[in-house]
């Protein structure tokens, strides 16, 4: 098996999924760079997880491809990827080790290595003593724990996280979110899919958009965001602000202290700094305004047709 | 396969080792030898209500001698009817008199005798007086009409039906086959039962195993490492392995303690302790012995075993799938799971009354269509196969009955693979039945 480490490690061609008369997935194109993390983002309902299941060979498209790092996605292929669905559970009456064995054994790990990683994880979530605890005997929490190292025991070379920090308090998140920025330290691929774009804008550099089954954006998050840059600056000043800047410049959103500036055709920040020193505003602070994914999403969902709320949990 | 023998196991296991499985395992046999126990005692319980009764034989019918009999004391006296009765009240050592008048026509065949008591009698007490009489009467007309003892037992024939095989000519097979039908029945029964029993059963295990996924949600994370159907498969086959387990272990266990029991407690093997039921005199009860274990002998157990474990196969695979198939399409509300089993419960009471039928009348054409049919054959074929099926039934049954299992399995296996996603609501039958040709 002639894995080259160039080829993406998900590459989706043209794929179509339809459930009856609804379209779910209509045609979705994108690739993932190796060890990357990329983020599935979306409302509720459109499409992610019908992607995902894909992905994970769950279901198979109606038309078009998808490869695992170049090869064509086999039914060897789940024993590379971690997956966790936003449904997500356990066998209430098995063991913890029983459970994460099982589990392990059926992503194709031999007994012996599957003991060891699931003992390894359960130290480092500080479970060791729960090995032979039943899952129901746990806290809601430690579940959570331990659903989180069923999905990365067998060490997989993809991560898909559907909604991973949903219910999770947030100590439990950030532990969370600590390990699986160590895994992808590691070289593991991560997809996080989440229709809550704030929780990822910082840990995504890739991103897929999707509504309605479509990708309607896809690229590193820092394109993207260049892409929708408004060349506006926030000025945060001390005083009182000169009149004389509202004649040369467009103000926007004032407040007590800040005001938004927008620069005009050709102007460049440095323009605009050198010319509110000249007018002699005081100055305390002064950045560009980065759009959030967001504000992208909602600009790009209403260029196309209505505009759609996120919808939240 | 790795993935399959997994599952099986998993399934296997924590199930083995469950409390109520392990309390149904051994309760049961408990249970039945305390039933023995119990039911042989009551049985066998002697009369402690003891009854004297004060006997006027005026004609000496019984000659002075009448046995006392299970709690039944009777004493013969000389004082008339009258001073008896003026005997004071609660000093009384007697609880009736029977008062049996002098047999004046040997010839007839009314005979009146008086019993003067003022409490109840139970019927079981007054019809073993009623028999007593009887008895003495018929000693006493034997004499006085003069018949002779050997005569009179020379009019009481035993008929015997014996049936034998029109076709067999071989000289082995030409043997009595009288006793045939009612083993027959006996085995007949025990297997259909057997049969319908396993069938709700671990039918109705395998659909709660796969609601409990459904509804504990790791079924997707199960399924992103194994193919929907080889975790049905599993399923199927792990709940059958441990079902085959259960009866395995009463097979032991119940005869076993059985043994046990009638060792210590001293069981009769015949509880025929009732008073009304004709003494069977030994050397007929060794025949009927002989005839029973004979005809045991002659059913052909090479075609009855085999067949009973393929259609036990056939049957569990048939009904555990449907039951699967119905477990995936449920809501996340276990109990509203009534309106979906009816359809397949429905076959399966049917066929277990179609089967009490086919007993009675192994041959009847609805005995035979029955056994064809793929939802009741493996109900009632097994309760037939005592009594001799033409071969070519039992074969086309079999050939029926398991590609109607590989079709059920398969139609599970599509239905299955989209319920396990569907949360949420119930999903109705009309949904299961698109499913089976969705692509998904």
């Amino acid at each position: 098996m002639s894995i080259s480490h160039s080829a993406p490690v998900i590459e989706v061609r043209n794929v179509r999924k339809t459930y009856g008369e609804k379209v779910a997935v209509d045609d979705v194109t994108f690739s993932m760079p190796p060890d990357a993390i990329l983020g599935l983002l979306g409302p509720n309902g459109a499409g992610k997880t019908s992607l995902i299941r894909m992905i994970t060979t769950i279901t198979a498209p109606d038309s078009g491809e998808i490869y695992f790092s170049g090869q064509p996605l086999s039914g060897y292929h789940p024993t590379q990827i971690g997956y966790l669905p936003e449904e997500r559970g356990l066998y209430k009456s098995m063991y913890v080790g029983e459970q994460l064995l099982y589990l392990g054994q059926l992503k194709g790990m031999n007994v012996r290595v599957a003991e060891q990683s699931a003992r390894e994880w359960l130290a480092k979530f500080e479970l060791e003593g729960q090995w032979k605890k039943k899952v129901e005997e746990l806290s809601k929490g430690m579940q959570q724990q331990v659903q989180f190292i069923a999905t990365v025991l067998h060490d997989p070379k993809l991560l898909i996280l559907d909604e991973p920090f949903s219910g999770l308090d947030p100590v439990n998140a950030n532990r969370m979110r600590a390990e699986i920025l160590r895994l992808h330290a590691n070289g593991t691929a991560v997809i996080f899919s989440t229709h809550r774009m704030e929780q990822v804008e910082e840990l995504c550099e890739f991103i897929v958009l999707i509504n309605h089954g479509r990708n309607i954006l896809q690229g590193k998050v820092q394109d993207i965001r260049r892409q929708f840059l408004e060349h506006r600056y926030r000025l945060t000043y001390q005083g009182t602000l000169p009149a004389a800047v509202a004649e040369h410049h467009q103000l926007l959103n004032p407040t007590v202290s800040t005001v938004d500036i927008q620069l005009s055709p050709g102007e460049s920040g440095n323009d605009l700094l050198r010319s509110l020193l000249r007018l002699g505003v005081e100055i305390q602070g002064f950045h560009e305004l980065l759009p959030s994914l967001n504000e992208i999403f909602i600009k790009r969902v209403s260029r196309v047709e209505q505009p759609q709320p996120l919808s939240h949990e | 396969m790795n993935n399959l023998w997994l599952v099986i196991r998993r399934e296997y296991l924590t199930r083995v080792r469950r409390r109520s499985f392990i309390l149904a395992t051994l309760l049961t046999p408990i249970g039945l030898a305390l039933f023995a126990v119990v039911a042989n005692a009551v049985f066998s319980y002697e009369n402690d209500d003891v009854k004297r009764i004060a006997v006027i034989d005026d004609g000496n019918l019984f000659d002075g001698a009448l046995p006392d009999e299970n709690g039944l004391y009777f004493r013969f006296v000389d004082q008339p009817l009258e001073e008896l009765r003026g005997e004071g009240g609660d000093d009384r050592d007697f609880a009736g008199i029977l008062v049996v008048p002098e047999v004046t026509n040997a010839r007839s065949r009314n005979f009146r005798v008086q019993l003067f008591t003022d409490e109840t009698l139970s019927i079981d007490a007054q019809s073993r007086i009623r028999r007593r009489v009887e008895d003495a009467l018929r000693e006493y007309k034997i004499e006085a009409l003069d018949i002779d003892q050997t005569t009179l037992a020379s009019l009481d024939t035993d008929v015997d039906v014996s049936v034998r095989s029109l076709t067999a000519t071989a000289e082995g097979e030409d043997e009595d086959r009288s006793m045939a039908a009612v083993i027959g029945a006996a085995i007949g029964t025990v297997m259909g039962f057997l049969m319908y029993i396993s069938v709700f059963v671990y039918g109705m295990m395998v659909m709660r195993s796969v609601m409990e996924e459904k509804t504990n949600r790791i079924v997707e994370v199960v399924i992103s490492s194994v193919r929907p159907f080889t975790l049905l498969l599993g399923k199927i086959i792990g709940v059958g392995a441990l079902g085959l387990t259960q009866v395995v272990a009463w097979m032991i266990m119940i005869p076993g303690l059985l043994f046990l029991v009638s060792l210590f407690f001293g069981l009769d093997a015949q509880p025929s302790q009732m008073p009304n039921s004709p003494e069977m005199d030994p050397a007929e009860m060794q025949s009927v012995i002989e005839r029973m274990t004979g005809g045991l002998a002659d059913l052909n157990w090479w075609l009855i075993l085999p067949c009973f474990i393929l259609y036990f196969l056939g049957g569990y695979f048939m009904y555990s799938a449907l039951f699967a198939a119905v477990g995936s399409a449920m809501g996340d509300d276990m109990g509203e799971s009534q309106t979906l089993t009816i359809p397949i419960t429905i076959p399966v009471i049917l066929a277990f009354y179609i089967m009490m039928s086919a007993i009675q009348n192994p041959n009847s054409s609805l005995a035979v269509w029955s056994s064809i049919f793929p939802l009741f054959a493996p109900i009632v074929m097994p309760a037939r196969l005592a009594f001799d099926p033409p071969l070519w039934q039992v074969g086309l049954s079999l050939v029926v009955v398991f590609a109607f299992a590989a079709l059920m399995v398969w139609m599970a296996s599509r239905i299955y693979r989209v319920g396990i996603l569907n949360y949420g609501k119930k999903s109705t039958l009309k949904d299961m039945g698109k499913w089976i040709t969705a692509k998904y």
